[in-house]
């Protein structure tokens, strides 16, 4: 009987699951080489040239610049202004600047894309429950896959750089943004979607004029939640050659360098912390 | 013509109403069809009219299907089967466009929690009807405006609505729904969340706008005294069904059914009845052909210590007492003019019977009831005691 249930284990053959995740992705990048190269290459130029300005300015502009709108979000207190200039002095300080500036436009740009792509997802899952059935377990997949996975297609589309680094940021922290989109519209309470009905509404101003600006907060924290992910990805991405903060702490990692790789991550929690803050004042309520 | 006709308007919750609608059809029960196919029957074959400028309350306890009644109306929900005429068109069968038009000229709403948009300014909030119909800034902020000083919150315009009180936030709700000067209001639970006090209030500003608008308005509502105190006529609902349609009276004097009487069981009879519903007919006399001797003689048939006066007209025009009239008689005066008092106290038909508790206890003579200044009637006092305990003696004929 064991027997059986074990021939049984044995009688389908090994599924060539691995060949088959090969094929589509050689497919894709075929397929779709005529949208992937130009991405690949403008997107590129593109943050090479944000880098290049922002590396232009004078660092200490910069310094007092994020201190001054860090006193100005956290409602005039000092706390966080002074973190910022101890922070980014230190940083400065330990030569990482650059990569600072490099990391920085890397988390931008590919949060961007996440909002960007992760909002209209959103309202299409809150809208459609359909889309909401699909969506869920795909966002689940998203998120549970280990972010390191997403670096080989990445690379198989986009080569090794900048590209690949946002590619793969953006897949692995957009979940945030379309799950808290959905709830935040679908928790916006029945009186008032109906009192927009009542008035004569269509369903982009009711969307625009009621449903948004109610889902606002719950969002702004669906989209904080896609910055500290894509900030998680800063180091990950650097092994396919995304150049910044990850890549020193990849090369400490590669020489067992404690000293650099602590640096190099204290760089990274600053940063982040810095970004988190910031990103929780977008929702326009100031505190205190 | 009736300002809206609803016709057989069914609303089934569920999977396939089409069988629900067929066993409603067959006067099946609510229950049955949630026994047999699991569906609940919101709303069961409501048929009403509803005249233009008048106040039509639905009423009803929670589960009754009122609130879902209202929301067939302007199609909030979509009925399951049946028909709503507006002015003779047909609501049940318009597409989403001539839906939004039919919203945005024709029919406005207020809620129950004020449904007001926090991140609005009031006068946002009341130009939001406006808005959606795309009406120029300037325009709109004007009618917004003048609708926010018909409610009396003029100077709140820039406020939020949190910053506002429970009745102040109503009072926006009302504004937002005038503001596009519908023809037709629906008004759901809109005074309920209010404590008691503000919602007197409300309602009788609510009264004072209609006597000036003339507005249809639709009022739903689980309060007895607020239906009797507003409604033109009064639908009563259980289980999803009205079960009788009436002016206050009616629904007070000819209960339907048991329902219907044990709803109004609990009413205070007070705010209900007024002079006209507990005065007994007069006894007068006619100051143009009458002479104390009659007054007198008039007085002694009736055992009455006092007696009303009036003209040919019927006008009232004071009360003689029998003391008076008799010394009248001794010194042989002629005219009831020389004896006359004028210290009446008077009531019009209308006064409601709470009302009239105090002017009767503080009254040696009984209280005249005034209809345009012609005498109607007089209230003693043993008949406002015998109207309170009373169920059925009260004289509806007068009314």
């Amino acid at each position: 009987m064991l027997n059986f249930l074990h021939d049984l284990l044995d009688f389908i053959p090994r599924i060539p699951l691995a060949s088959w995740a090969d094929t589509t992705i050689d497919v894709i990048k075929d397929v779709f080489s005529f949208i992937f190269n130009p991405i690949s290459v403008y997107l590129r130029a593109f943050m090479e040239w944000m880098v290049d300005i922002i590396g232009a300015v004078p660092p200490i502009f910069i310094i007092l610049l994020v201190a001054l709108y860090a006193f100005y979000i956290s409602g005039k207190k000092f706390g966080l202004a002074a973190f910022s200039i101890v922070g980014l002095w230190l940083i400065y300080n330990q030569g990482l600047w650059t990569q600072l500036v490099q990391s920085f436009t890397l988390v931008l740009i590919a949060s961007l894309l996440s909002v960007i792509i992760g909002v209209p997802f959103g309202i299409l899952m809150a809208k459609n429950n359909i889309a909401q059935t699909i969506m869920k377990p795909v966002l689940d997949f998203m998120q549970t896959m280990p972010a390191f996975v997403y670096l080989i297609p990445a690379a198989a589309f986009f080569g090794i750089g900048y590209v690949p680094g946002v590619f793969a940021s953006l897949i692995f922290a957009v979940p945030p943004t379309v799950r808290l989109t959905n709830l935040g519209i679908r928790q916006v309470s029945t009186e008032l979607v109906e009192a927009a009905d009542a008035f004569g509404s269509t369903p982009a101003q009711k969307l625009f004029k009621v449903e948004l600006p109610m889902a606002k907060a719950t969002i702004m924290a669906g989209i904080n939640q896609t910055i500290m992910l894509v900030l998680s990805m800063v180091v990950i991405a650097s092994l396919i050659g995304a150049p910044g903060l990850g890549r020193e702490v990849t090369r400490a990692l590669q020489g067992a360098n404690v000293g650099t790789g602590f640096v190099a991550g204290i760089s990274i929690v600053i940063l982040a912390i810095i970004v988190d803050r910031f990103s929780q004042g977008f929702d326009g309520k100031k505190k205190g | 013509m009736a300002k809206i006709k609803v016709e057989n308007l069914s609303k089934v919750f569920g999977k396939r109403p089409k069988q629900a609608i067929k066993m409603l059809d067959q006067k099946r029960s609510k229950d049955d069809i949630l026994k047999e196919t699991g569906m609940t029957v919101g709303v069961n074959q409501a048929s009403f009219e509803v005249q233009d400028g008048e106040i039509f309350v639905i009423m009803g306890l929670s589960g009754s299907g009122k609130s879902t009644l209202v929301r067939l109306l302007n199609r909030l929900i979509n009925p399951s089967a049946g028909n709503v005429w507006i002015d003779g068109e047909n609501l049940a069968q318009m597409n989403d466009q001539q839906l939004r038009e039919v919203r945005r000229k024709k029919m406005s709403m207020v809620f129950q929690k004020f449904g007001l948009f926090p991140f609005r300014t009031i006068l946002e909030n009341v130009e939001y009807g406006l808005e959606v119909q795309d009406i120029e800034k300037e325009k709109r902020k004007e009618k917004a405006l003048t609708s926010l000083e018909l409610v009396g919150l003029k100077g709140y315009e820039h406020q939020y609505p949190d910053q506002l009180s429970g009745g102040m936030q109503q009072r926006v709700g009302l504004a937002r729904a005038l503001a596009n000067d519908p023809e037709v209001l629906l008004m759901d639970e809109a005074f309920s969340a209010l404590d008691p006090l503000i919602r007197k209030d409300m309602q009788d500003e609510l009264l004072d706008l209609q006597s000036t608008m003339k507005k249809t308005i639709i009022f739903i509502t689980h309060d007895l005294d607020e239906a009797l105190r507003i409604g033109d006529r009064i639908a009563l609902m259980k289980d999803g069904s009205i079960v009788q349609i009436g002016t206050p009276e009616e629904i007070l004097v000819h209960p339907a059914n048991d329902y219907v009487e044990k709803f109004v069981e609990d009413i205070d009879r007070s705010k209900v009845l007024t002079a006209q519903h507990i005065m007994k007919r007069p006894e007068t006399v006619n100051m143009d052909k009458h002479g104390p001797r009659v007054a007198l003689e008039r007085m002694r048939e009736e055992g009455l210590s006092s007696i009303f006066v009036v003209d040919s007209n019927r006008t009232l025009k004071g009360y003689i007492t029998a003391d008076d009239a008799s010394l009248a008689k001794k010194n042989d005066i002629k005219h009831l003019q020389e004896i006359l008092r004028n210290d009446i106290p008077k009531v019009d038909k209308e006064t409601p019977m709470n009302d009239i508790f105090n002017i009767i206890h503080d009254s040696p003579i009984p209280v005249a009831v005034i209809d345009n200044s012609k005498l109607v009637g007089i209230i003693v006092r043993g008949a406002v005691i015998g109207a309170l305990a009373s169920d059925s003696e009260v004289n509806l004929e007068n009314a």
